[in-house]
This record gives C-alpha cells, sequence and structure tokens, in this order.
C-alpha cells in the first residue's frame, strides 16, 4: 500500500450468516479526497463505513487506516450519522450535544473551562451554528441537527470525516448548504471525506471520486471512469444504461423506467436546487 | 406567628428517630432517583421505570418470608426485573412478554406473601410506602445504596450521555452499547429498590420520572435539569413528612401529589416561557 492512501481495502469479504454483503473489495482512499459513496439500497454501504470505523471485523480481508489496521474509537476519524432522536422538551442544548464530541467517550463528567467552551464556540461558528447554540436540540430542524453532528464529529481535528446518508432526512436546500459546507472544512482542513449518499447528482460538483456499490461490490474512480454503462453493466451484472442530461447522471436499468440509484430527488424536481 | 410555626413543625419532627429515619432516607433517595430518571427521560424508557419497581415488590415479600433484610430482596428481584427486560427488548420488540414478566413478578410476590401469613399492613407497606417505618438498618442501607450510586452516575455520566443521545457516534467513539444499556439498567433497578420503601413499589415511578421531567421544562441543559430535579424531589419528600407528620395522611399520597404539582407548574412555566419567545419572535413582523 502506498503513503498516500487514507483508507486501503484489501480483499474484503463480508457475510452476515452466510449471506454475503460485500465481496473482495480492492481500492485505496487518497488522502485528502472527497469521495462519494454511492449505491441502491442494500448495497452494503452503511457496512462499508462499519469496517471502516472498525465496529464490525470482514469476514476475510484487510481494511487499514493511514497504514494501520482499523481499530475501535480512533479519534482520527470523525463519524457523522444520519441523525438523531431528540424530544423538544429534552434539557440538552446544541452546544452539550456538540461538547460531547470533543470526550464523551471518556469517563466522569467534563469540568466546564475556558479553553473547552472557546473550542466548542469556535466549532459551533465553524459550521453556522451560532444563532442556536443555546435553544435545544429537540426544537432544531434536520439540517441544524446535521450542522451539529457535524460539529461534533470534527472536535477531536479528525483526519477521515464518515457520512452516513446525511442528506436523507433534508430537504434539497438544506442538503445543499451541508455538501457545501463539508466540502470547504474538507478543503481547508485537508479532510478525507467519504459522503454516503443514494443519489450522485448533488455531489457532482464537489466529488474527486465515486465509490459506487451494487451487488457487494465495488468501483472506485472518478466519475467520468467509473459511470458508465459497460463499467456499470459489469458491477450490476446486469445491461445498465447511463443518461446523462442537464449535467445530472442517472443510471438505469436497460429497459427499466426507474434510475437505480435513487429516483426520489428527481421526483421531487432536483434539477431546480 | 411563633404558634404557626410550632404547628407546622410539630414536636419531634426532627428528635424522634424514626422521623430521623425517614427524613434521611427520603433526602437520599430525593437526590439519586431524579439524576436515574433524567436518563430514563433522555432514553423514552419510563416504561422500564414504571416496571421495574413493581417487579421490585416481589423481592420485599421474599425477603419477608425468609426474613431477610428487605432491601436486599428488592435490589435481587429490581436487577432481575431490569436485566431480563433489558435482554428481552434486544431479542424481541414484542411488549407481551415485558408485560407477563411484570405480571409473573408480581404473582409471585402474591405467593410469598401468602405462604409467609404477612400482616395486612406490612403488604400495604410494600405497595404503598410507609417512610415512617423505616427502620434504622433500612436507613443504613438506604443512604450507603444512594451514595454509590450518585458516584457511579459520576463515573458513568459522559458515556451514558453520549450513548443515549447519538448512540452511532458513541459506538464510533467505541462506547460499548451493550455496556452502557446493562448499566442504565442496573442503575434503575438499584435505585427501584431504595424507592420502593420511601413510596412503595406503586408510586416509586412519582419520584422518580415526574422531578426529572419538571426539571426537563424548567432549563435547557443537562446540570440545569438535573439541579431543578433534586430541589423538586427534596421539595416534595419534606414538605410530605411535614404534612404526613402534622396530619397523618399518607406520605405516599403526599409525595405523588406534590411531584404531580411540581410538573404541571413547570409544564406551565416552560409554556409561559415559549409564548414569550414567540412574541418576541413575531413582534417585528
Amino acid at each position: 500500500m502506498t503513503s498516500e492512501a487514507a483508507i486501503t481495502f484489501n480483499q474484503v469479504h463480508m457475510a452476515f450468516s452466510g449471506h454475503t454483503i460485500l465481496r473482495e473489495l480492492q481500492f485505496n482512499i487518497d488522502k485528502g479526497a472527497f469521495v462519494g459513496v454511492i449505491g441502491p439500497n442494500g448495497a452494503g454501504k452503511t457496512t462499508l463505513i462499519r469496517l471502516i470505523l472498525g465496529l464490525i471485523r470482514p469476514s476475510s480481508g484487510t481494511v487499514h487506516v493511514f497504514g494501520s489496521p482499523v481499530r475501535r474509537g480512533k479519534r482520527q476519524i470523525g463519524y457523522v450519522p444520519q441523525s438523531f432522536v431528540a424530544d423538544p422538551d429534552m434539557p440538552l442544548r446544541a452546544r452539550d450535544l456538540v461538547g460531547l464530541g470533543l470526550d464523551g467517550e471518556r469517563w466522569g463528567f467534563a469540568f466546564p473551562n475556558h479553553a473547552r467552551q472557546q473550542r466548542i464556540q469556535d466549532m459551533l461558528d465553524r459550521v453556522g451554528a451560532t444563532r442556536y447554540a443555546d435553544e435545544p436540540v429537540g426544537t432544531l430542524s434536520g439540517g441544524e441537527r446535521q450542522r451539529l453532528l457535524i460539529a461534533q464529529a470534527l472536535l477531536t481535528h479528525p483526519k477521515i470525516l464518515l457520512l452516513d446518508e446525511p442528506l436523507s432526512n433534508l430537504d434539497i436546500h438544506s442538503g445543499h448548504e451541508i455538501i457545501q459546507l463539508v466540502a470547504e472544512i474538507a478543503h481547508d482542513s485537508h479532510v478525507t471525506v467519504m459522503f454516503v449518499a443514494h443519489d450522485m447528482n448533488p455531489l457532482l460538483g464537489v466529488m474527486d471520486q465515486v465509490l459506487y456499490l451494487a451487488q457487494g461490490r465495488a468501483v472506485v474512480g472518478s466519475v467520468d471512469e467509473v459511470i458508465l454503462p459497460e463499467v456499470l453493466t459489469e458491477l450490476y451484472g446486469q445491461p445498465v444504461e447511463v443518461l446523462r442530461i442537464n449535467g445530472r447522471i442517472l443510471v438505469f436499468a436497460s429497459g427499466e423506467m426507474v434510475p437505480l440509484t435513487h429516483s426520489e430527488s428527481i421526483a421531487h424536481g432536483h434539477a431546480l436546487a | 406567628m411563633t404558634n404557626l410555626w410550632q404547628h407546622i413543625f410539630e414536636p419531634g419532627l426532627f428528635t424522634y428517630p424514626f422521623l430521623i429515619h425517614a427524613w434521611i432516607s427520603a433526602s437520599a433517595v430525593a437526590i439519586i432517583s431524579p439524576l436515574i430518571g433524567f436518563f430514563v427521560n433522555l432514553r423514552g424508557e419510563s416504561f422500564v421505570a414504571h416496571a421495574v419497581p413493581r417487579g421490585a415488590f416481589a423481592g420485599a415479600a421474599a425477603a419477608f418470608l425468609v426474613g431477610a433484610n428487605s432491601i436486599l430482596g428488592l435490589s435481587v428481584f429490581a436487577l432481575a426485573m431490569a436485566l431480563s427486560m433489558g435482554f428481552m427488548r434486544r431479542h424481541s420488540q414484542n411488549g407481551v412478554i415485558t408485560a407477563l414478566t411484570l405480571v409473573m413478578a408480581l404473582g409471585l410476590g402474591d405467593l410469598f406473601l401468602t405462604i409467609g401469613n404477612t400482616y395486612a399492613p406490612e403488604v400495604f407497606a410494600l405497595l404503598f410506602g410507609q417512610l415512617l417505618g423505616v427502620s434504622a438498618s433500612e436507613t443504613m442501607a438506604i443512604t450507603v445504596l444512594s451514595v454509590v450510586l450518585v458516584i457511579v452516575v459520576g463515573i458513568v455520566f459522559r458515556p451514558l450521555l453520549l450513548s443515549s443521545t447519538v448512540p452511532e457516534f458513541a459506538a464510533a467513539r467505541g462506547v460499548s452499547l451493550t455496556a452502557m444499556n446493562l448499566t442504565f439498567a442496573v442503575l434503575v433497578a438499584l435505585d427501584a429498590s431504595l424507592t420502593v420503601p420511601v413510596v412503595g413499589a406503586l408510586l416509586a415511578f412519582s419520584l422518580m420520572i415526574g422531578p426529572a421531567a419538571a426539571g426537563g421544562y424548567l432549563a435547557k441543559s443537562p446540570w440545569g435539569a438535573m439541579g431543578y430535579a433534586i430541589a423538586v424531589a427534596l421539595g416534595s419528600v419534606w414538605i410530605a413528612i411535614i404534612i404526613g407528620y402534622d396530619t397523618s395522611l399518607p406520605i405516599g399520597f403526599l409525595v405523588a401529589s406534590l411531584s404531580l404539582v411540581a410538573y404541571v407548574v413547570a409544564r406551565l412555566i416552560h409554556m409561559a416561557r415559549k409564548t414569550r419567545r414567540f412574541k418576541r419572535y413575531v413582534s417585528p413582523l
């Protein structure tokens, strides 16, 4: 493996109770790359993320992060979950939630001090959450919650940021804002980003590479290298057509009307965003 | 004026040994219960907090039967109850199993009380509490266990808070969710076994959930909410002891009513604040 790789998958095979989820994954993710992890539901996107986090072990093969085997709880990897459940009356302010990103996994409680408060405040400012920093998290919108989760993940200055379907609970406008925010942070702080989404179109302008998952297999490369009928046909194991309209890309199984990767944004007129 | 004070604080209120026991054990429970209740509310698991004390009732009945320390019996049964509920919830979403466990525990309690020919007043005390009848050894057990629980909550505070709010993030940071769920179940169980002698198996819920929910309405931050919750719980049990001693009204009834009143007041304050904020927000238009 090269020293330039942030994440390396070597012959990774993953099966749960006899059911194969991922097969023979073999790829490198370059340092500082913004990678869109794209694929239909059930393609194994979340499994891939959990492997990088060290939450599950591959059935065979190895996963390396910056040249060393993955280990659970590494602070150099920031993780942004889809969302969180919170009652409007839950006594937890935005800054409390974000602050847990600093050292929430440690025993005992954190005594507030100026340096700590300042770090949290700086991060709230960085993600544009200053206005609602003292509001209870349960009263915030999906986009506002997503900003807090990003701030929470960034507090330890991770070198890799994993986002698991951050757009799935957001309207198109807030989704676009979140993508811009992540792209900006990735660029400024040289963070390697793995951004999981079921539609690649919102990410077209910002991603350096696409990791396309289907049928438990993956192809990695630039959009122009990967999103081609012959490449995807081999990946899906069935004839696939690629349609480019006004700078947007739709992937269809031949003869089908509904795109393979996701139709939702199209149905809701994503072209407007 | 002096007469009024003497009327409220009747002679013996702070000197009779049984009242000293009552003050100490009620205060200990009123400090630990809201802390655990904060996490119960945060995790949306008030059903567990509701069911576990009732299961613990069987333990106290068993302790009566064999002549063991009732706190010990309560703890053993509450732990078994909480852990089995946690285990079953992980392996099936079927609420019927949980409910049946609860019913079985109550049935066992009935059996133990019948075999032991336990007198009605003792059964009554288990169900509704008998704060003024807490013995010196029980007071000791309650105090020691409360201190231990406060320390444990202090130790697991951050990982428990993190895993209760953003579990996937907590797991990614290396927090074991299984360990945290287990810790939570044990905390609820031990807290329930402390609360039963004070307000009884049926009313234990009122000290764990009421004040914590009131605290949630009054404060925005975890610390503020827990502070208010403890203040509400202490206020409720203290006033309940004073009124109960003066009037012979049952303490369990008084604690339940006072924490309900505190909850309603907190909710009204919360609503008033929200309306004010909303008005300020729309007034520039």
